[in-house]
């Protein structure tokens, strides 16, 4: 059949064609390999670097690293002060995630049930404008809004709400001298700055539940409460997972937020920076940085048990 | 029946795919005559679709060989193929207009502009789509999507077209219109036709031999009244027309002799005369009735003309089967 | 549809409030007169700020660095995410789901992880920090951004279009100009002006991998720290929101209505 004359041409890319569609899976080894080697390479090669570095220990008289084969770096970091940051990291990363969930929901919801047409597009590039505007613009926001001099000072003092204000910043713990040197200030950034990963997801899921799931629960005689709890969180849920999978990366290795905006203490973010930098202990950076990964790795091995990759 | 010296338009010599664990196609020989309308069918996953990208060359079979026209297949690319495909889905590219979706095949063989623009034009004008040039696919409604997804195939002149499912997206008034249209037009190309479906009534008017697939094989070829009067086995009575099968002790009853039989429902008489039966279900159909009647403790389906008024469930009928109606099958 | 319940409609416009009066307020403060502090009401408003910045060059270098490594960037990621696109979307191999896992683990797992390993593997090699070094950051995880773009497309165009050229004719090369490339041409569009806008912003990478050059957001940050000329932050950070909004508009804009048209069919 190759020599019907149904083809004027038979050059060198159609003999080389030939080749390939013969073999399918050739041509899938071709296409992986320009990019399997350069995620192999440049960044797996490098992770893996860096993960062997945290079995070396630093020579604290010297300064300078030892390389043998040891867990000596990571009997330092499960010190009280290192567990403190990772304590302290996790536990915002989580609130930040909860409550990021909280406040992500109704607008997902909105979106994803009531928005149409111009309004569902609007809605859509409401949170894909933030999600994709820089980074640090975002945190400088805030450093215009919690300033003593700035608009939210303006606002408390205006409403008269600044005694409100100033009990929560006398409260221990999540309070401080001012909004910008305390827990709270951080919080604050970190929901922002994540809230709209949070909300993508979400809406992802509640658009795969048909309308006529809502409207099955309801002729069953579901109260709109019972719908809620019982069919629509349900299946929001892999959304929710998705959208936290963001939320924790980015809080857990976020070292600018809280140098800008925070009380002085530490996160795993700037641990990991200031013992690579300032301090050149490179194996103690390595090991904490293996924490983050750590979490996540478990936290994506739930998540995908949990359906949360088809909503991402 | 063929010639084995004649040449086929399609030959397979014990052809076999397989995915994984699933025998797609399973050993499957086969010869299409040149000219003919021949149709693939069988329920879904029966291994006619299969057979049908094997033919294409979408894919590559595990074992056995393939010719076409005499030519082996093995390793050929579907390009290099004197084959073209209907698509289920019509898969016109949804970038280009009509004109450069029926233009393509002579586009990328490197016929120059005009030339491939003159004989698009001709192509729309075989399936009476004139003037529709300029169009996208996105504003077709589904039946001109058809004719140009026929006019894209045709247009390379290929020694057989491949149909899959071709009527399958299509409501009944547009699918029998298509089914007269395909039908003439392939009288008129002479081309061989190859069409795969799941629905015998289809299968049985527009081709001129029917393969019926099951579980991969084929398990009967002949002409749509040798396959409808005549089949093989018991799948085939059943997919074919929804034959009654009656098993051998059952035969006996009726005063055949001991076998199994296929049993049309329309050579059943309804009258005075023949076994006693009471009516368990009726099924008006319009210029018919579809009953099924108790004759003791076997069931039979028969079809009674609308005329001859309704039969309430419950009630008492007589059937009468006429000498030679029980066609004996193989087993 | 009934209309959403008023509590719905007021949670969900809070929210989205929240998530857009910060931006709002940078704009604002591109135009105060205010020098030395954040006060609020700004006392008065003038455009000359936007004058000084004009003439500093440092600015204009922090940026042409940045547009150059993003250009770059977004090149390498987008012949590599199409490429790894094209192999997960249309076949089923062994190992595909490890194959996705890596071109998703640099954006799920930590910037700051990626940057110090990056930063490490480079003093390991022995590797001169240089353009070249933050634009291999870069890349890796712009990737993603274009992969995402491009599976998707891929999955929504009908499997057959690729058979029906080949069917027609047309050999691997001819169906990949021909009618893969033009199905996909939009989805990449979109992909590199996301990669392009992440490549362009990016700050927690760029920090370990840059040495002493400085990136626009780099500038940015150590104005942050140490504020030399606040007037002058106030309106880079309004300018950058306004030229990543672009981007992000148009990439928009590119993928609405071409997934539905390649969707038709089955």
């Amino acid at each position: 059949m190759a020599a019907l004359p149904i083809d004027g041409r038979d050059g060198a890319l159609r003999r080389l064609s030939d080749r390939l569609v013969a073999r399918p899976r050739l041509l899938v080894a071709l296409f992986l390999a320009p990019p399997l080697l350069w995620l192999g390479v440049v960044y797996l090669g490098s992770l893996v670097a860096l993960l062997a570095q945290s079995f070396f220990s630093i020579d604290e008289f010297s300064g300078l690293i030892v390389r043998e084969w040891t867990l000596k770096t990571y009997g330092e970091l499960f010190r009280p002060a290192n567990l403190d940051i990772i304590g302290r990291t996790v536990t915002m990363a989580a609130l930040v995630t909860l409550v990021g969930a909280v406040i992500a929901f109704p607008i997902a919801y909105y979106a994803a049930r009531y928005a149409r047409g111009r309004t569902k597009a609007l809605f859509y590039l409401a949170v894909m404008l933030p999600l994709w505007s820089s980074y640090l613009v975002r945190v400088y926001a805030w450093k215009l809004i919690l300033a003593r001099e700035g608009i939210l000072a303006w606002a408390t003092e205006r409403t008269g709400t600044t005694p409100l204000l100033d009990a929560w910043l006398a409260l221990p713990v999540v309070g401080g001298p001012s909004l910008s040197i305390s827990y709270t200030g951080t919080f604050l950034v970190f929901l922002y700055l994540w809230l709209p990963f949070m909300i993508l997801p979400i809406q992802a899921a509640l658009e795969r539940v048909p309308g006529s799931l809502l409207e099955a629960s309801a002729d069953l005689g579901a109260r709109p409460g019972q719908t809620l709890r019982k069919v629509i969180l349900p299946l929001a849920l892999p959304g929710v997972v998705a959208g936290s999978i963001f939320t924790f990366a980015l809080t857990l290795g976020d070292y600018i937020t809280p140098q800008i905006v925070g009380s002085s203490t530490l996160y795993i973010g700037q641990a990991v920076y200031t013992l690579q930098g300032t301090a050149g202990n490179i194996p103690l950076a390595a090991a904490f940085s293996v924490v983050p990964i750590a979490i996540m790795v478990g936290y994506l091995a739930v998540a995908k048990r949990m359906g949360a990759f088809d909503a991402l | 029946m063929t010639d084995p010296a004649a040449l086929s338009a399609v030959r397979f010599r014990g052809v076999s795919r397989h995915f994984g664990a699933t025998r797609a196609v399973d050993g499957v020989d086969l010869d299409i005559a040149p000219g003919a309308f021949f149709a693939m069918l069988g329920p879904s996953g029966s291994g006619k679709t299969t057979c049908l990208r094997l033919i294409a060359g979408f894919e590559q079979p595990d074992a056995g060989s393939i010719e076409i026209f005499g030519a082996p297949m093995t390793g050929v690319p579907p390009y290099r193929r004197s084959v073209n495909t209907v698509f289920q889905d019509y898969a016109l590219f949804p970038h280009m207009t009509v004109g450069a979706n029926v233009a393509y095949g002579p586009m990328v063989r490197g016929v120059p502009r005009a030339e491939r623009e003159a004989r698009a034009r001709e192509l729309l004008a075989l399936v009476a789509l004139s003037g529709f040039e300029d169009r996208r696919p996105a504003q077709l409604s589904g039946g001109q999507r058809q004719r140009v997804a026929l006019a894209r195939a045709l247009i390379n002149e290929p020694k057989v077209l491949l149909l899959d499912e071709p009527l399958g997206a299509l409501d009944l008034k547009l699918r029998e219109q298509m089914q007269v249209e395909l039908k003439s037009l392939q009288r008129r190309l002479g081309i061989t036709f190859v069409f795969v479906t799941h629905d015998q009534s289809e299968a049985l008017s527009m081709a001129d031999r029917i393969a019926v697939f099951n579980e991969g094989r084929i398990v009967q070829v002949g002409a749509p009244d040798e396959v409808y009067e005549r089949p093989q086995t018991r799948f085939v009575a059943d997919f074919v027309g929804g034959s009654n099968v009656v098993e051998p002790d059952a035969a006996e009853r009726l005063g055949l002799p001991r076998g199994l039989y296929s049993l049309r429902p329309e050579k059943i008489r309804l009258g005075e005369i023949g076994f006693a039966g009471t009516v368990e279900t009726t099924l008006y159909q319009g210029a018919q009735r579809r009953v099924v009647v108790a004759v003791g403790s076997d069931r039979l389906a028969v079809v009674a003309p609308a005329e001859r008024g309704p039969l309430p469930v419950g009630s008492a009928v007589r059937l009468f089967v006429p000498p030679g109606a029980a066609h004996r099958m193989e087993g | 549809m009934n209309r959403a319940p008023l509590g719905l409609r007021i949670a969900a416009a809070a929210g989205l409030l929240f998530l857009h009066l910060p931006l709002a307020l940078i704009f604002l403060y591109a135009f105060t007169t205010e020098e030395r502090s954040y006060q609020f009401p700004p006392p008065g408003y003038t455009l000359e700020w936007f004058a000084v910045a004009w003439n500093r060059p440092d600015i204009w270098a922090a940026l042409g660095l940045s547009v150059r490594v993003a250009a770059t960037a977004t090149a390498i990621a987008l012949v590599l995410g199409t490429l790894a696109a094209a192999a997960v979307a249309r076949s089923r191999f062994f190992g595909r789901d490890s194959v996705t896992l890596l071109i998703i683990l640099p954006i799920a797992l930590p910037g700051i992880v990626t940057g110090i390993a990056l930063r490490s593997a480079y003093s390991l090699a022995d590797i001169p920090f240089s353009f070249w070094t933050i634009v291999v950051g870069h890349a890796t995880f712009c990737i993603v951004v274009v992969y995402n773009n491009a599976v998707a497309r891929l999955r929504r165009t009908s499997g057959s279009l690729v058979e029906a050229s080949m069917d027609l004719g047309a050999d691997g090369f001819q169906t990949f100009r021909h009618v893969v490339l033009p199905q996909l041409s939009t989805a990449l569009l979109a992909g590199g002006m996301l990669a392009f806008a992440l490549s362009f912003d990016e700050v927690i990478v760029t920090t370990f991998t840059a040495g002493q050059q400085t990136t626009l957001p780099i500038w940015m940050l150590s104005e942050l720290i140490r504020p030399r000329q606040r007037p002058v932050t106030n309106v880079v950070a309004a300018m950058v929101i306004a030229v990543t909004f672009l981007p992000i508009l148009a990439a928009y804009y590119l993928t609405r209505d071409g997934d539905r048209i390649a969707g038709q069919g089955k």
